[in-house]
């Protein structure tokens, strides 16, 4: 029945059951040589571009939201078709019936949106609100079940940025399913799994599943009749390069249509829709530049995708990212690299269209890659700053070939895994709070069980971790508790449909936790341990603040006294953590990795032992403290290389900002150099590295005159980010920032 | 046998080829008008480290060295300490790590000639295109650092000339043909540099009360960088012979 789709293919297990990495590793072409292929923008691709950036400079003058339709609640069928310009677009296909509109998706919560809504001057419509008055929210339904405990966790910050009023995102669809086998196939498997399961004693989970495959279902037919409005049918395999494209691409849609989720990663693949590209190529019905021109295209409407958010919302994750994270490169398991044409073609839209925050285009690194790819990404890195990097030696082992990032660092086999996404706990407030018996060091509120403060008027390394053990199992407990009750509530009320079909029925579920403040706990107990540190208390007895003499090594000096630190609170924490069974089996994962949340967890956390001030931001990620390196930028990436990724499969998140003139001489020598610096790093099982080639002038220069950098990209902790979508709060966090200069 | 040492910098990608660990030596006896590093000239401060604490600090870096990075020390004068260096540069060897040594090339040809026989690469900072000027600007001698070009040269240690560009002062064509002559006496001689002017150190000036000799010139652009470099290089390649200019650089 595949006869036209599947035709010059090789054969292979792909052919017999779903299978997309089988049909990739026996069908690509490795591309080993360098960026010369590549072509320019065509006209039409320029003029489409025009319109795209003119939107775009509306959509920033009227404060960041171009237009939102209030009547209408977003889903797969909801919209009418929208175009940026039909006559002459190659790829097709808007969230809604025009081009940076937004919808509304009130299934995380109405609340949430009713306040995104007003935050913009709209006021979301009686017709919603009346809908979902006889409609249960996710958000709703967590409030229902959350005990005081985790409420008030909640609220003094000790744990921030959980997604029970937003959807939880970082789920990975296979898009790609969509574009090897057509809809119809995958709804066929997907009736026999039904069948199957339905054989089963119909207990919870059973019947749970079975009402999931009901669901999955029916929209994978919503996904047909959206095609279908704009004039395709996807129920067959895709034929040719350009539809492989459409129909991945309407997968997509569909996804960021049905949920907005926190991040919503595309996946990968450029390498698998290499191997339609070389087959055009090789028939010669496309050219080159018809080729980057499609490329060009999608891209194109990638950054266009949105969501409604909330300014708080936008507090934690600035910017309006919506990661969409594309993994390229990497190594198969048989020695081949995975770098293909196309893994030049879609990071050459970075040139062809500009610098962009969008798509999070994630270079997966080996050792093993090409030099002349090699030398590519780090070209790309010193032009534009707008690509991230992360270990495939690392991760390959444990995730096989066919892993995608969500989000920003977290490692997920493509259709077989799943996650429940889970914020962050603030671990610098855990140790004021166990040194305060409870209390928050802000309020004064009691927030965690009572115990007796610490007593005497120095800090002792041997009296204060007793302390942090206490606080650490009350606090793992109560995190672990919340996240299962806000993913029951999720699954229940805003289950993910249409990402879910694209999965296996069978997945592999991670719940994945995360850390901030990991390097002021490191340098907060270093000083404790090296240094003098005395307390001041207020007149209630709460411990505000802290007098420090003496010196103590710091995070981000390769100094093992404070980086054995660092590991052995990742571990206990980590331990703790598991000790709660997570929700639907899932397996603990756990992540060192803020987004911009570093700002407000700094600014909710008080004075710390490590002479940090109350309020003050936190590093971000794993990274160490800003100018507490003393040993320079290579010191700083050996002491983040040292933390356990066996204990942090979620990913452990490092940016580094780097003055192009510190990295040599000439341009050719700044990629070789930055090159031997990404070998170095990896080599030793880092796992990731946001790269900024970058001046702090022209951040500074930036920041006084928006007007002359437009399109000015930076990585931030795990993402790419357009600078004036900052707050001027953040732009200044991340000015003050270590950047690696020469001496 | 212990080095006083000022700083130490893990990633240094502008002195020496690839990435280069570089140590700072405490210690110099000249005083040019353009240092960027005057809390580098006082022989007794800094911190003492042995060649052992040392070369444990530097094999963690070791991953980044690739095919051409190493190690290099830098200054302060690090020939002060030659026996220091010279041990240290031993057992850089040991490890098959590279070593570069940056110098003005002043001080005892004996010392040097120990550390050069362990020397795979020296950057020498050739500072004006003559004597008065040496003096005047460096209170140094030229003549001693032209003898320590020559052992180099007879010891056949690859070499890399730099020369900082100072506008109004030493970016002027005749001067940078000056430097670029004496340069291509070398047989040793890989590349010339010339490194553009910078006004960053001047907080380290005011901070130590010491006053800034060149605080009334500018910095120097790129553009006269990369223009006076094409000058050096189109020099070079006719005075030096074809089959030499072939592994010349000017950058």
């Amino acid at each position: 029945m595949n006869n036209q789709a599947w035709e010059n293919f090789n054969s292979g297990n792909w052919q017999e059951e779903i299978d997309v990495r089988n049909f990739i590793l026996t069908n690509y072409t490795p591309y080993e040589g360098n960026e010369e292929f590549l072509s320019v923008p065509t006209e039409r691709t320029k003029m489409l571009l025009k319109k795209l950036n003119h939107l775009l400079e509306l959509e920033k003058e009227f404060g960041g939201v171009l237009d939102i339709d209030t009547q209408t609640v977003s889903s797969l069928k909801n919209y009418s078709p929208g175009y940026l310009n039909k006559e002459i677009e190659i790829i097709v296909g808007l969230q809604t019936d025009r081009p940076l509109k937004r919808g509304v998706n009130p299934f995380g919560g109405v609340n949430m949106t009713r306040k995104a809504c007003e935050a913009y001057g709209y006021k979301l419509s009686d017709k919603i609100e009346n809908e979902f008055r006889y409609r249960t929210t996710h958000n709703e339904g967590v409030f229902r079940v959350y005990n005081d405990q985790i409420k008030a966790a909640r609220h003094s910050g000790i744990i921030t940025g959980l997604p029970d009023a937003y959807g939880r995102g970082r789920i990975i669809g296979d898009y790609r399913r969509v574009a090897l086998y057509g809809v119809d196939k995958l709804i066929a498997e997907k009736e026999k799994d039904k069948a199957l399961v339905g054989e089963r004693n119909m207990d919870a989970d059973n019947i749970r599943l079975l009402e999931e495959l009901y669901q999955q279902i029916t929209f994978l037919g919503y996904l047909k009749d959206m095609a279908f409005t704009y004039g395709y049918d996807i129920s067959k395999p895709a034929l040719t390069a350009r539809e492989a494209v459409q129909w991945l691409y309407f997968a997509y849609l569909a996804a960021i249509k049905e949920q907005n989720g926190a991040a919503m990663s595309l996946g990968r693949v450029s390498t698998f829709l290499d191997i339609y590209f070389e087959r055009d190529l090789k028939a010669g019905v496309i050219t080159e530049q018809q080729a980057q021109e499609i490329f060009d295209d999608f891209v194109m409407k990638l950054r266009m995708a949105r969501q409604l958010r909330t300014p708080g919302y936008n507090e934690l994750f600035a910017g309006d990212p919506m990661w969409i994270t594309e993994a390229i490169g990497g190594m198969a398991e048989d020695g081949r690299t995975l770098v293909t044409k196309s893994s030049f073609r879609i990071l050459h839209t970075l040139y062809n269209l500009g610098p962009s925050a969008e798509p999070n285009l994630t270079i997966l690194w080996s050792s093993q890659l090409p030099q002349s790819f090699k030398r590519y990404v780090a070209k790309v890195s010193c032009d534009t700053a707008a690509i991230q990097y992360e270990n495939d030696d690392l991760m390959r082992p444990e995730f096989g070939d066919d892993y995608a990032i969500a989000c920003c660092v977290s490692a997920m086999k493509i259709g077989k895994d799943m996650q429940f996404f889970g914020a962050r706990a603030n671990l610098a407030k855990l140790l004021l709070m166990s040194l305060n018996g409870g209390r928050d060091e802000i309020s004064g509120q009691q927030v965690a069980p009572l115990h007796t403060p610490y007593e005497g008027e120095y800090l002792e390394y041997d009296r204060v971790l007793p302390l942090i053990n206490i606080y650490r199992e009350w606090l793992a407990k109560t995190y672990v508790n919340a996240m299962n009750i806000i993913h029951y509530m999720h699954d229940k009320y805003a289950y993910e449909k249409t990402q879910m079909a694209l999965h296996d029925t069978t997945v592999h579920r991670f719940m994945a936790f995360g850390i901030a403040g990991m390097s002021v706990l490191a340098d907060s107990l270093s000083a404790i341990k090296y240094a003098k540190v005395k307390c001041i208390r207020d007149e209630t007895g709460l411990i505000r603040d802290f007098e420090i003499s003496g010196e103590y090594p710091a995070f981000g000096n390769d100094d093992d006294r404070v980086d054995d630190i660092a590991k052995e609170q990742i571990s206990l924490f980590f331990e703790e953590l598991k000790k709660t069974p997570a929700y639907k089996n899932a397996e603990h994962t756990l992540s060192i990795l803020t987004i911009t949340s570093n700002v407000v967890y700094g600014r909710m956390t008080g004075t710390t032992p490590d002479g940090r001030k109350a309020g003050e931001p936190f590093a971000p990620g794993a990274n160490p403290m800003h100018n507490r390196e003393k040993n320079g930028a290579l010191a700083s990436l050996n002491s983040v290389a040292k933390l356990p990724y066996n204990l942090c499969k979620d990913g452990i998140s490092n940016t580094f900002t780097i003055v192009p003139q510190a990295l040599g001489h000439n341009k050719e020598e700044q990629y070789t150099n930055l090159t031997a610096i990404l070998d170095g790093y990896f080599m030793q099982k880092a796992h990731h590295i946001n790269v900024n080639v970058l001046n702090k002038e022209t951040l500074m220069d930036a920041y006084n005159n928006p007007d002359k950098y437009p399109n000015l990209t930076i990585r931030v902790s795990g993402y790419a980010v357009n600078f004036h979508r900052l707050s001027k709060k953040q732009q200044l966090e991340v000015i003050s920032r270590t950047f690696h200069e020469a001496l | 046998m212990k080095g006083r040492i000022h700083s130490l910098q893990s990633l240094g990608a502008v002195d020496g080829p690839g990435i280069r660990y570089v140590i700072f030596m405490q210690g110099c006896t000249l005083r040019c008008a353009y240092c960027h590093n005057p809390d580098t000239w006082a022989v007794t401060s800094g911190e003492e480290y042995s060649v052992d604490e040392l070369l444990t600090k530097i094999l963690r870096y070791k991953p980044y060295f690739a095919v051409n990075g190493g190690v290099t020390v830098s200054g302060g004068e690090p020939l002060l300490q030659w026996p220091f260096i010279a041990e240290l540069f031993r057992r850089l060897h040991e490890e098959g790590i590279h070593t570069c040594l940056d110098t003005a090339g002043v001080g005892d040809l004996d010392g040097a000639r120990e550390v050069l026989l362990l020397t795979d690469l020296v950057l020498c900072d050739l500072k004006f295109s003559d004597e008065a000027a040496y003096l005047h600007y460096c209170q140094g001698d030229m003549n001693t650092v032209i003898s320590f070009l020559k052992l180099t040269e007879s010891l056949g240690v690859p070499l890399w000339i730099r020369h900082v560009v100072v506008p109004k002062l030493t970016d002027s064509k005749e001067n940078i043909l000056t430097i670029s002559s004496i340069a291509a006496q070398f047989s040793n001689l890989q590349k010339l540099q010339l490194l553009p002017f910078k006004k960053i150190c001047i907080n380290k000036y005011n901070a130590m009360g010491l006053h800034f000799p060149l605080s009334d010139y500018d910095e120097c652009p790129d553009s006269s960088i990369e223009k006076l470099s094409k000058l050096a290089e189109d020099y070079l390649a006719t005075v030096i012979k074809a089959e030499r200019s072939k592994t010349m650089t000017v950058l």
